[in-house]
């Protein structure tokens, strides 16, 4: 069924969300945060997922990692059908798929410390692994998302946003993931950290050879990083094209409508 | 964090009074024996009704003067002129007690009741029921209504249906007579000398509620936040996320509650023992204490000393009030209701 150089193929995927009203909770609507999605993630390479603001992006990521409930399609990772899978047979998958959020304030838990934080996903899926070699791999994993090792023992509300970004790019990669959902990772910073962190992102995929569905709300942060673009409205994918010909040839009203609101250089 | 709020208690002059005080409650309930000059149940049938024994300096010694029963019908003591017996300290395992060979001589620092027996001492012996029935009912409510409230929050679905119309069916019962039934249908299970773990279960049933629905309410919204998402992501099991996530976010707000329900406990085991539903005799507690007050007697004759357990009832129940506002103001201060 399957391309072997895809990592991840999504076939008409839908979220639809049921609508209940009045006292005896009737499904009377649904919203359709996801109608019919169908894209392809080739190995190594970066598929950018761009739309304004309610257009179902995050819901799509989600969808991957069984965080919303598929309501239709099918999901291939690697040649294999994980959409329909129980919780069972998903869990070696919540190994090998990772994923980065949106709002670096509120993905990490306030109460615990940054050395919990990172070796959380360890305690998981390495059950194995001794706590010394633990507390070697979270020092290991905080240099290399440039953060310092003397940084373990703080809490969270003591980094900056772009820090807390960091911290959650090193949990992510803490069980040496292949795939990696971000949710607009940089939509909360500050335009001097966001390139900052892009690049981490870059040579961390560089490195290690990751797959990113890399979610963002305007196209100059997608166009630096993503191989090729999906541009998303209401639910649906309007254009698909490589990150070039996106910027120089839209196709769409809507594209060019989001085209429009990046600032010129 | 939890140092941080003690040491911010420690700082504010109410919540440290409320501290001291409490402080200062709870180890007179654990030394009881040793400060207490008789054993709790020890009667002295002539001198019932005997008001506080003055204690005066005379021959370089602290003494205490004797009475005489001037009308054993009204209960009318006078002290005798010049009869004094010396108090002596650290005797026999107790910090003081009477330098005498009359074993009907009596020190009655705050009076004696209908048989006889030393206020003081019972009120020492009282404090312990009436201060560990808080702490003990307590810790039992916020487990159930933590355990109860999260899960409903974060299973969702049938359970959280179920577990909530059971919550509301419990809130919609005034709680005096939620408790008087409870009281009536467990009692016969336990001997009358283990009254103590009646009037918990029954407190325990009933308080659990209210913070349940809150920690749901609280767990609703944690549950959305990303960091539980991310160990859901990475496949965290739901009990680790309940304990590790949401737990250590709830918890201050558990501490505020609990602060703030101790004096139910102790309000609903002095309300029980005042009925004489509650702890029974030849036992002490602060409301079984005070049922005495309420003979026409003690108060056609103002026998004063006989309502010290309601002041003490009250003074503990202010302390742990202002505590848990306190506390809640310093957790949450978008709650504060004074500048
Ligand atoms: N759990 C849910 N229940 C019902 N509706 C939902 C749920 N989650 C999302 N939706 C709806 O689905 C639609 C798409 O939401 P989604 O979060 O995927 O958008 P988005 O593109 O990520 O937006 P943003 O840029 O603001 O993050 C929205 O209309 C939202 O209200
Ligand atoms: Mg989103």
């Amino acid at each position: 069924m399957s391309n072997p150089e895809n990592i991840l193929e999504v076939k008409d995927l839908k979220v639809h969300y049921p609508v209940k009203t009045g006292i005896l909770q009737r499904v009377t609507d649904s919203v359709k945060a996801v109608d019919g999605v169908t894209f392809e993630v080739p190995r190594g390479k970066t598929v950018g997922l761009v739309g304004e603001s309610g257009s179902g992006k995050t819901t799509t990521g989600r969808a991957i990692v069984k965080l919303a409930p598929i309501t239709s399609g099918t999901i291939w990772y690697n040649g294999e059908d994980i959409g329909n899978l129980g919780k069972k047979p998903f869990f070696p998958y919540r190994k090998k798929i990772q994923m980065i959020f949106q709002d670096p304030f509120n993905s990490l838990n306030p109460r615990m410390r940054i050395s919990r934080i990172i070796a959380e996903p360890l305690d998981i899926h390495f059950k194995d692994m001794s706590p010394s070699d633990k507390m070697d791999r979270v020092v290991e994993l905080l240099k290399k998302v440039g953060l310092d090792e003397s940084h373990v023992n703080r809490y969270p509300h003591e980094f900056s946003g772009g820090q807390r970004q960091r911290i959650g790019i090193a949990r992510a990669l803490a069980v040496e993931p292949e795939f990696m959902v971000c949710d607009e990772p940089v939509s909360a910073l500050d335009v001097s950290v966001q390139a900052q962190i892009v690049n981490l992102l870059k040579d961390l995929q560089d490195e290690l050879g990751l797959s990113y569905l890399f979610i963002a709300h305007d196209l100059a942060v997608i166009e630096h990083i993503s191989d090729d673009v999906l541009v998303m409205t209401n639910g649906k994918i309007v254009e698909q094209a490589s990150a070039e010909d996106i910027y120089e040839n839209p196709q769409h009203d809507y594209t060019r409508k989001l085209l429009s609101a990046v600032p010129k250089l | 964090m939890t140092r941080q709020i003690f040491i911010r208690l420690l700082r504010n002059r109410i919540s440290l009074s409320c501290l001291i005080i409490l402080a200062l409650l709870y180890l007179c309930a654990i030394f009881a024996p040793f400060l207490s000059p008789y054993p709790p149940s020890t009667q002295n049938l002539k001198k019932a009704f005997h008001p506080p024994t003055a204690v005066v300096f005379k021959d370089w010694k602290l003494q205490v003067k004797v009475y005489e029963n001037i009308d054993p019908s009204a209960a009318q003591y006078q002290a005798i002129e010049g009869e004094t017996i010396p108090i002596k300290f650290f005797t026999g395992g107790k910090l003081f007690g009477l330098d005498t060979e009359d074993d009907q001589a009596r020190i009655y620092l705050l009076g004696s009741d209908s048989t006889g027996r030393d206020v003081f001492t019972r009120l020492l012996h009282g404090a312990r029921v009436s201060l560990t029935i808080g702490l003990v009912g307590i810790s039992i409510t916020m487990t159930l209504g933590f355990v109860v409230g999260a899960l409903s929050g974060y299973l969702g679905g049938k359970f959280d249906s179920v577990m909530m119309r059971y919550v509301d069916f419990l809130l919609a019962i005034p709680t005096l007579y939620l408790l008087l039934a409870l009281r009536a249908a467990i009692a016969p299970y336990f001997p009358s000398d283990k009254m103590f773990y009646v009037i918990i279960i029954a407190l325990a049933f009933i308080t659990w509620s209210s913070s349940a629905r809150v920690i749901r309410g609280m767990t609703l919204s944690i549950r959305q936040r990303q960091f539980v998402l991310a160990a859901e992501n990475m496949g965290q099991g739901k009990f680790a996320i309940l304990f590790k996530h949401i737990l250590p976010n709830v918890s201050s707000y558990l501490l505020v509650a609990a602060t703030l329900s101790i004096p139910n406990y102790i309000l609903g085991e002095a309300a029980l023992s005042f009925l004489g539903l509650g702890i029974q005799e030849p036992e002490a507690s602060w409301g079984l204490m005070l049922s005495q007050a309420k003979s026409m007697k003690v108060f056609m004759l103002n026998f004063w000393w006989l309502l010290t357990p309601g002041f003490l009832i009250f003074i503990t129940v202010i302390a742990f009030n202002i505590l848990g506002d306190v506390l809640r103001d310093i957790v949450d201060p978008k709650m504060k209701t004074t500048s």
